[in-house]
């Protein structure tokens, strides 16, 4: 059954490509960020992915001793990363309305255009 | 069982994600990149992840979707369409994928035991950290014990974008007219006219606030923290500002209020590893705060989860009222 066991890092390649893809192929930059944010979103999944052990639990201390836990590790890595994601979009965010206030557009051609005719 | 609700769960983020690539209509697709992470979300708790599942829970579809939208308002609603061909795009993202899908081949198979992620470290957090921190919790004794410095770190980035933001867009203080109606952002006025919203925010904001504090002191035990509790408590005080307006939510948190808060959570983080060093410990090293050293580690997480929790807090306020404020004096 090999194929079952690659199947998530599969669907997460495929979920950071169509991220990547929104990126560098769209010229509106709310929706690179939309990108961006299901590329980071696709990251995390494959932490927590490499992170999961069959039969495991949570990591959460229970009283048998024979308990298998999944790794805490990523979970932790992970964590920190998704707040810190939401700052970081939103810093850009913020750029984009800065940008739209100067040029009136956000879209990438448009505003190359803008800049070109000065 | 797992493995279908795993496949099922795949399949549907992969379709959403479609959706978001596809649709250009903006408000659609912010909300469709909100389905996208209450999805993962639920991804995260099959993998046994479920403090990571609360925070993307909380983060990913409250207050993410809520700024998007925001800076969404502020610029465009529509995507306009590209003039050039999508094609050679759809090349690099093939070929990189392809490749990407080629590592895979090396890695070890889903949820196999023996992979050698869990060999190195893991094995002692997961075996000796009841012992050496002490909380049930281990994410918890990972997360502000074992690496304290990373999330220090993380805590000072956080607070850093907060200064970005509101760099970038100013902080308008405004006089607080009284109740006149034209000032400011009257979308958000208007939300308080309707009843049911009024009603139901009245009703669900205390028991937000309570749950956030919940999380806060719960952490040690279940899943929660510091920056899950954060988050809670300033989508508490959005959802304020949305149905009663800004000016009311300032009147309850004001931007100088926020402002101390943040650097005090960062500092109060800083101050427990200085205090760790004053009382002869290395920085961050909880051990040397009270004679007995899991007391010492039950002070330091405890202390520090809350500093994170009042800087979370407190930027994520921020960066919402900046938005918000800015929406305000632009429209």
């Amino acid at each position: 059954m090999n194929w079952v066991g690659h199947y998530n890092y599969w669907v997460v390649i495929f979920l950071m490509m169509s991220g990547f893809y929104v990126v560098i192929s769209r010229g509106n930059m709310i929706k690179k960020l939309l990108g961006l944010n299901i590329f980071s979103t696709s990251v995390f999944l494959l932490y927590i992915s490499m992170g999961k052990i069959h039969g495991g639990t949570a990591p959460i201390l229970t009283d048998n001793p024979n308990q298998v836990y999944s790794n805490p590790l990523p979970h932790v890595l992970i964590l920190t990363a998704i707040v810190v994601g939401v700052a970081t979009t939103a810093v850009g965010l913020a750029l984009v309305v800065r940008i739209q206030e100067r040029y009136g557009t956000i879209e990438e051609d448009e505003i190359r255009a803008k800049d070109d005719s000065l | 069982m797992e493995v279908f609700i795993d496949i099922a769960l795949l399949t549907l983020l992969c379709i959403t994600a479609m959706a978001v690539v596809h649709i250009r209509k903006l408000f659609c697709a912010i909300m469709l990149l909100g389905i996208f992470s209450l999805l993962s979300a639920s991804m995260f708790v099959n993998m046994d992840a479920v403090d990571v599942a609360f925070t993307e829970a909380a983060v990913g579809t409250g207050i993410s979707t809520i700024l998007l939208l925001l800076g969404m308002s502020l610029t465009n609603t529509r995507e306009k369409r590209p003039h050039y061909q999508p094609l050679f795009s759809l090349v690099v993202v093939s070929i990189t994928g392809a490749v990407l899908v080629y590592g895979t081949m090396d890695l070890p198979a889903y949820g196999d035991p023996n992979a050698s992620i869990h060999h190195h470290v893991a094995q002692r957090y997961i075996k000796q950290s009841p012992l050496e921190v002490g909380p049930p919790n281990m994410v918890t004794s990972v997360l502000a014990s074992y690496r304290g410095y990373d999330t220090l770190g993380e805590t000072a980035v956080i607070l850093t974008a907060g200064m970005a933001l509101v760099a970038l867009l100013g902080m308008r203080r405004r006089k607080v007219l009284p109740m006149s109606s034209s000032s400011g952002c009257g979308d958000y006025h208007d939300m308080k006219d309707h009843l049911v919203l009024r009603i139901m925010a009245k009703i669900f904001i205390p028991l937000i606030l309570l749950f956030a504090l919940y999380v806060q002191f719960h952490g040690d035990y279940g899943p929660g923290g510091g920056f899950q509790a954060g988050v809670i408590f300033a989508s508490g005080i959005i959802l304020y500002a949305l149905i009663f307006g800004l000016e009311a939510a300032m009147k309850v948190v004001g931007y100088p209020v926020l402002r101390v808060l943040a650097a005090c959570g960062l500092l109060l983080y800083g101050g427990v590893g200085v205090a760790c060093m004053a009382l002869g410990g290395n920085f961050l090293d909880y051990n040397a705060l009270a004679h007995d050293p899991l007391h010492g580690q039950h002070l330091g997480i405890f202390l520090i989860e809350l500093g994170v929790g009042v800087t979370v807090f407190a930027i994520m306020v921020i960066m919402f009222y900046a938005f918000a404020s800015r929406r305000g004096h632009t429209a």
